[in-house]
């Protein structure tokens, strides 16, 4: 081995504890972006082969009750692929054990067959059977929720009658991805599920013999959706149709969308800038830790190594830091990556993750932590070879102080003589103080960017469920039902308040700009169901006109006093200018609301109530459920607090999940960061401080020095990594708007000193193991090499 | 007979900035070195003589005036050319040694012996400086004067044309320094390798074939030694 790599494993070990400091730097920047990134990939890839796979529709439509025979002139429609027809119903459930309501969606199957398009993946037991009345595959997360299994058998009631349905299979399909609730907004698998049955079953169970009330189908290679659309809902209409739609509205498919583009960002942005601020504090870290050994170098040139020969001896030592790191945050990359595809396979339930690792991917890493890292090491050997050898050789000129500010201010007699000594040297060399400051400040900002989101959550409960949504629970009819309802639901024991709200199937349309989104007509003065605007102060509903969300009003380009076409898809349908008289501010879902006497005149169908919200008293809880669940017109119960628990377990969840990992990395790095810098402190100034204690002062007092310029860096660098987190977080929450929420961008005050407290954290246990350091200071050893 | 020219100087100027102040180290140096010679430059501290050597060793440039080394311009030459004039033809010793702390004794003229033409081992450097016995010790475990012999192996093992030491024994003890000085002189004898060793140390100047006298920057003496007399009857 030639002398100079000797040189170079011998100086690698001399420096083991900042180089494995670096090496976590490195490996928390690139674990974060190998494990997000690839997860995402994996994600992405096992959607759309499994929507292949199983055959997925592209459209789909409902129909009140269409006979077969219509099937035939479906078929014959230009564009379209495989069409199927289906029976599909909802039903309320009675679970042995769970006292609360369960509603569910039946679909039909083809007995002893799988469907044509959405087929189904069958984890357990088997499909249903020819010849067998009452058999069930239900939706594995379901099934999960409730521990149910093949063999078992759960109570529905179908049409008004109750049935035992038998479990004969666990399955999963592309279809129901996401199992949610239609009068809900989140999966919440212990309370909604979804079941397939046979066709010749569910016909009998609900008057379908040789009709239908669903279709799915697919393109013909090439074909748009528009048109085909357009003529199955000329086909439908006199049938009751409700208008086909596109894959792009099928509820699952819309959900999965909206979470993959917001993962998306935050799989791929968030850790792009880990990866980015590891990279700029290795080039940093690297850069002066080169510059101490300009002595060396000197020496080296001295004796004729050119400026590339010492760039590579460096650069060798450098890349065995950063490979390391890399490849070992790649691989733990790869495991945390698998790991989180897990977490998301029991939310976003595909048969299976296709786990996969994209070359790019690590090449992207690698090349980022090697090229900041390569061009530290170069800034840092042209820096030192600037001088000629001679100069570099010789010690370095007495530096350049000025008196500070402070002392030109004459405040100089209050600081001590030490003091004056931090402020002359943070004043002399600002550029580096101010790197080191910079270095120090990204880390706590990516530490806010991993720590802001639960503020943002909580904030959305707050507001979305405490001043907005007050409802104990929701109660949704099947068909729009007389407004006397109201009265019998007022009328049951426990229900201390009800509200009626009306639903109308719409489209929304601004120019060429769509939505397809129910509006919800809701009382004058509601109690419960309260809109609020940006102030969060609650509106009041005009007589006419829409109040939709922000994100709505973004959707369709409009404001107040825009017009918007409304094409109501409920009874007869026809379109109408309705004006926009307000924004509200909504942070889960998209929607427009008007007053609920303005959106029955809208629907035409008279005085009616979709549903109702109700509060009650707690100790009612189950007999309310209870007689509404036998209820026919009852489709759906919904209690506002499992919701936000189900949004607490899911989303909230996997997010929290990511931003532990973000905080741990950000509190890795930022460790690794001010360790190092107080260790190159330290090196830069062992002489100085070495003379001071010769001249009598005590270990303490040169502790002070030392440590007391590393307070005050740190000091100046948490206010403004507060400050720089703060607006990269709020651009972060920005770009992750989807339609199903808005997430404002709230920093609690929790959040900020916890940020600091983690970076006062590291400093502590930095300054702790350089004031180790310091004690073994070899005073006559440093005085007599030099000067 | 016309002695060989190794090193001719015109005029040669150097004002370098130490912070704030402007230091005049050389004010016009004319002077020629010849093959094989060991001078000595002798002169106070600030005289300028490590000017002169470094600029002479190619480790720094002159502000004004020339440099030739044989028949090569130092003066224009840019940091390649002068990287590679130091790698062919300069071997230094310092006063402070600089060897790498991180290489023993062995390596730490390998590290020279590795980019060089046409080296002599580095056990045979040692050996020349009586270290064989000490090759794999870390700079830290020598004492100063070993320490400077290392160095002195270091430069002396590329066989170079000039050897150019910066007081060299200015670190050391009498004795010590005794040592040291046997070792180059004993280089320059045996190798034939033009010597020039800086010191304050009049009695040092003993050693030598010539004695150039600087003091402020500037030239004010060169003198024949007409008794030289060897290393090892210095003492001071």
């Amino acid at each position: 081995m030639r002398a100079l790599d000797r040189k170079m494993l011998r100086d690698l070990w001399g420096m083991r504890g900042q180089a494995l400091a670096i090496v976590f730097v490195i490996l928390s920047g690139v674990a974060t972006y190998v494990s997000m990134t690839s997860v995402m990939d994996s994600l992405q890839q096992t959607l759309s082969n499994y929507y292949e796979e199983y055959r997925f529709a592209d459209g789909f439509a409902t129909v009140r009750r269409a006979p077969e025979l219509l099937l035939e002139r479906i078929r014959e429609i230009p564009g379209i692929g495989t069409v199927e027809t289906r029976v599909v119903s909802r039903v309320n459930l009675k679970i042995e054990g769970f006292g609360e309501p369960v509603s569910g969606t039946l679909v039909s199957v083809p007995e002893g067959d799988q469907p044509v398009l959405n087929r189904i993946f069958i984890r357990e037991g088997r499909l249903v059977q020819p010849g067998r009345e009452n058999e069930v595959v239900l939706n594995e997360p379901f099934a999960e929720a409730h521990g149910l299994k093949p063999g078992d058998s759960i109570t529905a009631i179908m049409n008004g009658r109750y049935r035992e349905l038998s479990i004969v299979g666990i399955g999963l399909s592309p279809e129901f991805l996401m199992q949610v609730d239609p009068a809900s907004i989140f999966p919440d698998p212990m309370r909604y599920g979804v079941m397939w049955m046979g066709r010749s079953s569910l016909e009998a169970a609900y008057d379908m013999d040789g009709a239908f009330n669903d279709i799915t189908f697919t393109l013909a290679p090439g074909a748009g959706i528009d048109d085909v659309i357009d003529r199955i809902d000329q086909i439908l209409r006199p049938y009751g149709g409700q208008g086909a739609f596109g894959r792009e509205d099928q509820q699952s498919h819309f959900f999965i969308t909206e979470e993959f583009r917001q993962l998306e960002r935050t799989a791929t942005i968030l850790p792009l800038i880990f990866l980015g601020v590891a990279a700029f504090l290795l080039n940093i870290v690297i850069s002066r830790l080169i510059s101490l050994q300009r002595e060396q170098i000197a020496v080296l040139k001295a004796f004729g190594y050119r400026t590339f020969d010492v760039g590579v001896h460096y650069g060798k030592l450098v890349l065995i830091i950063v490979i390391t790191g890399a490849a070992a945050g790649t691989l733990l990359g790869f495991w945390l990556g698998v790991q989180l595809g897990d977490l998301y396979l029991r939310y976003y339930r595909f048969p299976y993750l296709e786990f996969v690792l994209e070359p790019p991917v690590m090449i992207t890493a690698a090349a980022l932590t090697i090229g900041a890292a390569l061009i530290g090491v170069a800034q840092a050997v042209r820096r030192a070879v600037k001088l000629p050898p001679a100069e570099a050789m010789r010690p370095a000129p007495p530096a350049v102080y000025r008196v500070t500010l402070v002392e030109r201010l004459g405040i100089q007699r209050f600081f001590s003589q030490p003091s004056r000594m931090i402020m002359r040297d943070l004043e002399r060399r600002p550029l580096k103080a101010l790197l080191t400051i910079l270095g120090i400040s990204s880390a706590c900002a990516i530490l806010i960017m991993g720590l802001f989101f639960s503020d943002s959550f909580d904030y959305v409960i707050r507001v979305q469920f405490g001043l907005a949504q007050r409802e104990d629970v929701t109660i949704t009819f099947t068909d729009p039902t007389s407004t006397a309802a109201i009265y019998e639901l007022k009328s049951l024991p426990g229900v201390i308040h009800a509200e009626p709200f009306r639903t109308v199937p719409t489209e929304l349309r601004h120019g060429h700009l769509s939505f397809q989104t129910g509006i919800e007509g809701i009382p004058q003065d509601p109690y419960l169901r309260r809109l609020i605007d940006i102030d969060l102060k609650p509106v009041s509903i005009p007589p006419e006109g829409l109040l939709i969300t922000e994100r709505l009003a973004r959707i369709l380009d409009v404001g107040p006093g825009d017009e918007v076409i409304v094409e109501v898809q409920e009874g007869r349908r026809y379109t109408k200018s309705v004006p926009v008289a307000g924004i509200i501010r909504q942070f889960v879902g998209v929607a427009a609301y008007m007053d609920m006497d303005a959106a029955n005149r809208l629907a035409g169908l008279g005085q009616a109530i979709s549903g109702a919200f109700l509060m009650i008293d707690r100790t009612f809880e189950q007999e309310i459920t209870d007689s509404l669940t036998e209820r026919p017109r009852v489709a759906g119960i919904a209690f506002q607090d499992r919701m936000i628990g189900a949004f607490r377990d899911t989303i909230a969840q996997t997010m929290l999940t990511y931003t532990l990992i973000l905080s741990l990395f950000a509190g890795v790095i930022t460790f690794g960061v001010v360790y190092n810098s107080a260790r190159i402190m330290l090196s830069e100034r062992d002489r100085e401080l070495a003379s001071l204690r010769v001249l009598g002062f005590t270990k303490g007092e040169v502790r002070y020095i030392l440590l007391g310029q590393l307070a005050v860096m740190i000091l100046l660098s948490i206010p403004l990594g507060l400050v720089l987190g703060a607006i990269a977080s709020a651009g972060f929450a920005r770009s992750l708007q989807t339609d199903m929420y808005q997430l404002p961008f709230i920093l609690g005050k929790g959040t900020l000193v916890q940020a600091s407290l983690i970076v006062l954290g590291a400093s502590a246990a930095s300054a702790m193991l350089v004031s180790m350091r310091l004690n073994r200071l070899d005073l006559i050893g440093v005085l007599k090499t030099r000067e | 007979m016309e002695r060989e020219v190794v090193f001719r100087t015109r005029g040669l100027t150097k004002v370098y900035s130490m912070g704030e102040v402007q230091v005049h180290a050389l004010r016009g140096i004319d002077l020629e070195l010849y093959a094989g010679e060991l001078v000595v430059l002798l002169g106070a501290s600030g005289s300028g003589k490590s000017t002169l050597v470094n600029i002479l060793g190619g480790l720094d440039t002159a502000t004004a005036g020339e440099v030739f080394y044989r028949d090569m311009n130092l003066t224009q030459a840019g940091d390649r050319e002068l990287t590679d004039y130091r790698r062919r033809h300069v071997g230094f010793v310092f006063q402070f040694y600089n060897l790498i702390p991180s290489l023993t004794a062995l390596e730490n003229v390998a590290i020279v012996t590795e980019i060089a033409q046409n080296p002599i081992t580095p056990e045979q450097a040692l050996d020349l400086v009586d270290l064989s016995d000490r090759k794999d010790s870390f700079p830290a475990q020598l004492s100063g004067g070993q320490q400077q012999r290392v160095a002195i192996a270091r430069a002396i093992a590329k066989q170079p044309g000039v050897l150019l030491c910066d007081e060299p024994t200015g670190a050391l003890d009498s004795k010590t320094g005794v040592i040291v000085l046997e070792a180059l002189e004993r280089v320059n004898r045996e190798l034939g390798t033009t010597t020039v060793i800086i010191t304050h140390n009049a009695v040092q100047a003993e050693m030598a074939d010539r004695i150039i006298y600087l003091s402020d920057g500037r030239v004010i003496d060169v003198r024949v030694n007409e008794h030289k007399k060897s290393a090892r009857m210095l003492t001071w």
